[in-house]
């Protein structure tokens, strides 16, 4: 063998600090997580212990905050009617918004997964597009629909079938609850598409093989498997829609002022009350966490793959974060 | 011979442009174990995934029982698979994996307890109806899925590469198993494998398949050693595939020109004239080196010795002609060594070689 023209350099054996850094597996993982614990300390834990510490203080008769530890809020909203009855309320609410979510959600979610071959990412972006525009346009585009002279009034006129536009579409809970089911069925559809899409063809095949029909295929394998996609959308769809403040705002009327994200918004915003407001928030966020805990129970219990519930946990944390609005 | 339990006359099966079986015709008897061999793209499973059901042959028809079966769905036809990733029902434990079939079809509860049972007796996991399959091994889920399709008792077991994700002793171990079973149960099997070994080890009819057609129907030792073109000898084994021109033809004889060396073979079922260009397919197994001239009604060659390869149970000899040709011989690892570059003459039975026209 001859020795080649140029000869290669030795590798330069001095330890840089990136060297000495990676030798210590500790210190790296210190500095790599620096930044994601920040953020979350400073827009998340400390708004949120902002939020309970507020919740222990009082107003005096002046209706300034005293910063004294009581309970005050707490019985307040706790023996006053008006409080539990707007979670049950909102909750109503959510619980509509969730059971449309779903019934719209679902067929269209296993159409995606089974039936469309050609364009079917062009599909999916068709559903997931409306989550690019703005809230507020989605949420006045019902005023637009639903109002008296609306679209959807117009359009019955035109077809006879009214001779008086209808009050009730717009400014009552049906609005809203048209307008968060809108809203919110893509994130109900999202997970839905996902575990269906996950679903092995084989397995459906095999249910075939065995005597099953197209209907009995479904019930006992299908929706089995889809188990886990359907609460986390369920989840999404009632944690969003009973912690949404906006549409209830724009299209409730009347009823917005029964929605308890609304109630925590005056309390905050015109009676000044912070430390009520901050208690109503605290119970809010409890429920809440206690729903997602379950639902994410019942998640790993339906998990059949053996995957740990990872990817819906993140969710529920983004959703978490986002409920912190209110 | 018994009328055939499953017949496939002409069916043709298309892709767009792409014919992925291309008008096959097959009659499977009852009780056969019958193998679909071939590459990857030669349209063995989507043959096998017709009898099913899971495909719709494009033209042909498909009858099972005197019956034609090609238009019903895969849940009305009396078949079974073992698909090739199992395609256990995760969400159901190993014991309602198995009794799906039998509670599709309404079967009796006394009875489906009963027949499951007997099916995981059989594959001998009796003791792990509890688990759920994501708890088993390879192999025991490999089982599971053979008990739930055999519980059903089908006429046609449909096995789509069943042990193909198994290592190869427990592939081995399997291969035995399932032969075993299947003459057990007395079910006909159609097995889908690209194996060959496993292939020649199972069948009783190995149909050879490449691109969408059956290059050669037989059973494992026709195929292995009557291999009908050049392909099929390639495809079964290993083999010495030389170019050739025929010398002279008698009938019934063939005399060969190889590098101007003269070898003799039966003649082909297809008519040859002298001069023309063929190839002669040799098996390793058979070729011996002799120091001698060969014995009568032998053929021998005469080569160079390039490399002897100890494999265990075998030596590998390469040997190279003198016009550039290899050969690779089988040698009983006990036999003379040859150093490289050694003369060597290498002799087999003239009733041994195969000429393949195509």
């Amino acid at each position: 063998m001859t020795a080649p023209p140029h000869p290669l350099p030795a590798p330069d054996t001095r330890l840089t600090w990136l060297d000495r850094l990676r030798a210590r597996p500790r210190a790296r993982t210190a500095l790599a997580a620096a930044l994601p614990v920040g953020w979350v300390t400073l827009f998340l834990f400390l708004p949120y212990l902002l939020l309970l510490i507020h919740s222990f203080w009082r107003l005096d008769e002046h209706q300034v905050i005293v910063h004294q530890w009581t309970l005050a809020s707490y019985r307040r909203l706790f023996t006053t009617n008006v409080y539990p009855a707007t979670i049950l309320f909102s909750a109503r609410i959510a619980l509509s918004v969730t059971l449309l979510s779903l019934v719209l959600a679902f067929p269209l979610a296993y159409l995606l997964a089974f039936k469309v071959r050609r364009h079917k990412n062009l599909m999916y972006m068709a559903v997931i597009i409306p989550l690019w525009v703005s809230y507020l346009v989605r949420a006045y585009a019902w005023k637009i629909i639903l109002g008296q002279e609306g679209i959807l009034n117009g359009l019955l006129a035109q077809l006879g079938l009214i001779h008086q536009p209808l009050q009730f579409l717009l400014y009552s809970k049906w609005a809203v609850i048209i307008a968060l089911t809108h809203i919110y069925t893509p994130f109900t559809l999202m997970p839905i598409y996902a575990v269906l899409e996950a679903i092995p063809p084989s397995l459906k095949e095999a249910s075939q093989d065995l005597y099953a029909g197209r209907f009995q295929t479904f019930i006992h394998v299908i929706l089995p498997l889809s188990l886990p996609g359907v609460l986390a959308g369920s989840t999404f769809a009632f944690v969003l829609s009973m912690g949404d403040f906006i549409a209830p705002q724009l299209l409730g009327g009347n009823d917005s002022a029964l929605m308890v994200s609304n109630v925590v918004v005056s309390l905050f915003g015109v009676a000044y009350n912070w430390p009520l407001g901050a208690a109503v928030s605290v119970v809010m966020l409890m429920l809440v966490v206690t729903l997602l805990t379950i639902a994410n129970r019942f998640e790993e219990r339906f998990n059949y793959r053996g995957e740990r519930g990872g990817a819906v946990k993140a969710d529920a944390l983004a959703v978490v974060v986002t409920e912190s609005r209110a | 011979m018994s009328p055939p339990l499953v017949e496939l006359r002409s069916v043709t099966k298309r892709f767009g442009d792409f014919a992925a079986v291309d008008d096959v015709t097959l009659a499977i008897a009852g009780g056969e174990f019958l193998t679909l061999l071939g590459a990857s793209g030669s349209g063995k499973t989507t043959t096998l995934r017709m009898i099913a059901g899971f495909e719709q042959p494009t033209a042909g028809e498909i009858w099972m029982d005197g019956q034609p079966i090609h238009a019903l769905p895969p849940y009305k036809r009396h078949v079974n698979t073992v698909f090739q990733n199992y395609a256990l029902f995760p969400h159901m434990s190993v014991w309602d994996n198995v009794a799906y079939g039998l509670r599709m079809r309404r079967v009796a509860k006394p009875e489906v307890a009963q027949r499951v049972d007997a099916a995981l007796d059989m594959v001998h996991l009796e003791s792990l109806g509890g688990r759920v399959p994501r708890q088993l091994s390879g192999g025991q889920q490999q089982r599971v899925a053979l008990a739930r399709a055999l519980v059903n008792r089908p006429k046609v077991l449909l096995l789509d590469e069943p042990l193909g994700a198994l290592d190869l002793k427990l592939r081995k171990e399997m291969q035995l198993e399932l032969k075993h079973l299947q003459t057990q149960v007395g079910i006909t099997f159609v097995y889908v494998t690209h194996d060959q070994e496993e292939a020649l080890t199972m069948s009783d009819r190995i149909a050879l398949m490449r691109a969408g057609r059956i290059e050669q129907l037989g059973t494992p030792r026709e195929i292995y050693e009557h291999p009908a073109t050049r392909y099929a000898a390639d495809f079964i084994g290993e083999t010495n595939l030389l170019a050739a021109r025929v010398r002279a033809a008698t009938p019934g004889r063939l005399t060969l020109e190889i590098e101007g060396q003269g070898v003799e073979v039966p003649a082909p079922s297809s008519p040859v004239t002298p001069g023309q260009e063929v190839w002669l397919s040799v098996r390793p197994e058979i070729m011996t080196m002799v120091d001698a001239s060969p014995p009568a009604g032998h053929n021998s060659l005469e080569g160079t010795v390039e490399e002897g390869i100890y494999a265990g149970s075998l030596t590998r000899l390469r040997l190279r002609l003198p016009g550039g040709g290899a050969l690779v011989l089988h040698l009983a690892p006990t036999g003379t060594a040859r150093a490289a570059g050694a003369h060597a003459r290498v002799t087999w039975p003239a009733d041994r070689g195969v000429c393949l026209v195509a």
